[in-house]
């Protein structure tokens, strides 16, 4: 598919964002109340709600390690989140996010603390505009954080990728669907290391590198949005008189 | 020292050094340096930094006195619910009562409540926990209160001051499981007294000299009463 619309001219983006800026974010911590944890997230117009459950003795039996605890992560997009309606139920996009993300999560949480049980962290996607994997990691972590488990790091995402021959940050939804490159990119933001690093798309070498600097410098700003929003939180609660 | 309020932390705060430091409880050490590894609050202590969690499931120790909730009844023993990760598992061994094989849901049903006293927690974390202890025995009137496990040494109080007070002005047989649950069992207002001042407790467990301050208003409401 080809369109006729410019995605990046005189050094602005469709949304009038300049290359390395990121969309508008909103951190809610706490949320629901039957959860260990939750947080409400709008990453421009995604809309994503995670809650965390646990750690509980992990059902069925087979799938308990008795050195370690699972991370159950489920990613899942509810039918009215995007223009045509999505068939509901896991489908093999799904399934692989659900993985991915699972495996960033695995870690940094300190799984060792809690032998035979599962932590399970449910991610809804209420509504889509391109970069749900990374605003649904973003808003787990946050849930976890909430949720008292022990974690080596609060992990963050956040994507790079190319239009028109330019390195920018953090797609739009048309410059995901009409763009020629994605790439999704979650760290820990202590030790810099890279938890999920995904590409859609194809990059030159030092495209790719550009568009991994430009995602990491994205993550910092983001983490520091996270942290923001947990203390936020915590420190009114502190000053209830 | 006085502060009017303590320090929040977050997983992967930076807190001090290995070199001048100890690390103590909900803290990790990664190329000498203490970060902490939960939502709590800040406690340094004789060279030790701990941090005491904000949130989070009871973590099991062996001789804690617990409130349980029944899950299930098995033929020879009970799966309760005591708040932490894994159910615990209750024998008939461990109850005051003679029960035949296959006839526990006689002496405890699904739902029922008991107050308990955790036997072993091993390695892999199964949990047993026994009645045969004084005081223990299934609760049959009164309320349940759950409250955050890591709060429970401030309900408490210094050497039970605290929990003293509440039973002085309300009236009340109280329980304090270490597991976040608290039974309360007396006239319909002290209970409502006792539940109120535990949610005020709880909301203002970061600030200092709580103990006086529930004190006085304790007896600020006892002489409107009378």
């Amino acid at each position: 598919m080809k369109s006729d619309i410019k995605l990046f001219e005189n050094g602005k983006r469709l949304d009038g964002r300049k290359p390395d800026e990121l969309r508008k974010i909103k951190i809610e911590v706490g949320v629901l109340h039957r959860a260990e944890g939750s947080c409400y997230l709008e990453w421009g117009d995604n809309k994503i709600l995670a809650a965390v459950y646990g750690p509980r003795e992990a059902v069925p039996r087979h799938t308990q390690n008795p050195l370690r605890a699972i991370v159950n992560a489920r990613y899942n997009m509810a039918a009215f989140s995007v223009d045509e309606r999505k068939r509901p139920g896991p489908d093999r996009r799904s399934r692989e996010i659900s993985k991915v993300i699972s495996e960033a999560l695995e870690n940094v949480i300190l799984v060792e603390k809690f032998p035979r049980a599962s932590i399970d962290v449910n991610i809804e996607v209420l509504d889509a505009e391109a970069g749900t994997r990374c605003a649904g990691l973003t808003a787990a972590a946050v849930a976890l954080v909430d949720a008292g488990i022990p974690m080596r790091d609060i992990p963050v995402a956040c994507a790079a990728g190319k239009i028109e021959n330019q390195v920018v940050l953090d797609l739009g939804k048309e410059e995901d669907n009409y763009g020629s490159a994605d790439l999704p990119v979650a760290i820990s933001p202590r030790t810099g290391e890279i938890l999920l690093l995904q590409m859609d798309g194809h990059l030159t070498l030092k495209e790719f590198d550009e568009a991994l600097d430009l995602a990491i410098k994205g993550c910092y700003t983001v983490s520091k949005m996270q942290k923001e929003a947990i203390i936020k939180k915590y420190e009114s609660l502190s000053e209830v008189v | 020292m006085k502060q009017e309020k303590r320090a929040i932390v977050i997983p992967s705060q930076l807190l001090g050094d290995i070199k001048t430091m100890k690390a103590g409880r909900g803290t990790f050490v990664e190329n000498g340096k203490i970060y902490s590894e939960v939502l709590g609050i800040l406690n340094i202590n004789n060279k030790f930094i701990n941090v005491v969690p904000l949130k989070g499931r009871y973590i099991p120790n062996e001789k804690d006195f617990v409130i349980g909730i029944v899950l299930e009844a098995m033929s020879s023993s009970w799966l309760v619910d005591i708040n932490a990760a894994y159910p615990a598992l209750l024998h008939v061994n461990e109850v005051p009562w003679d029960v035949e094989f296959g006839e526990t849901e006689k002496y405890l049903k699904t739902d029922d409540a008991v107050m308990a006293k955790v036997l072993q927690v091993d390695q892999e974390h199964h949990i047993q926990i026994t009645l045969n202890d004084r005081n223990l025995y299934k609760i049959k009137c009164g309320h349940i209160l759950d409250v955050e496990p890591s709060k429970v040494p401030r309900i408490i109080g210094k050497k039970g001051s605290m929990i003293n007070i509440l039973k002085k002005y309300s009236k009340c047989r109280i329980f304090v499981g270490q597991n976040g649950r608290i039974w309360i069992d007396g006239n319909e207002e002290g209970i409502k007294k006792v539940i109120e001042t535990i949610n005020l407790i709880e909301e203002e467990a970061l600030t200092y000299g709580l103990t006086n301050k529930v004190e006085n208003l304790l007896k600020k409401d006892a002489k409107d009463v009378r």
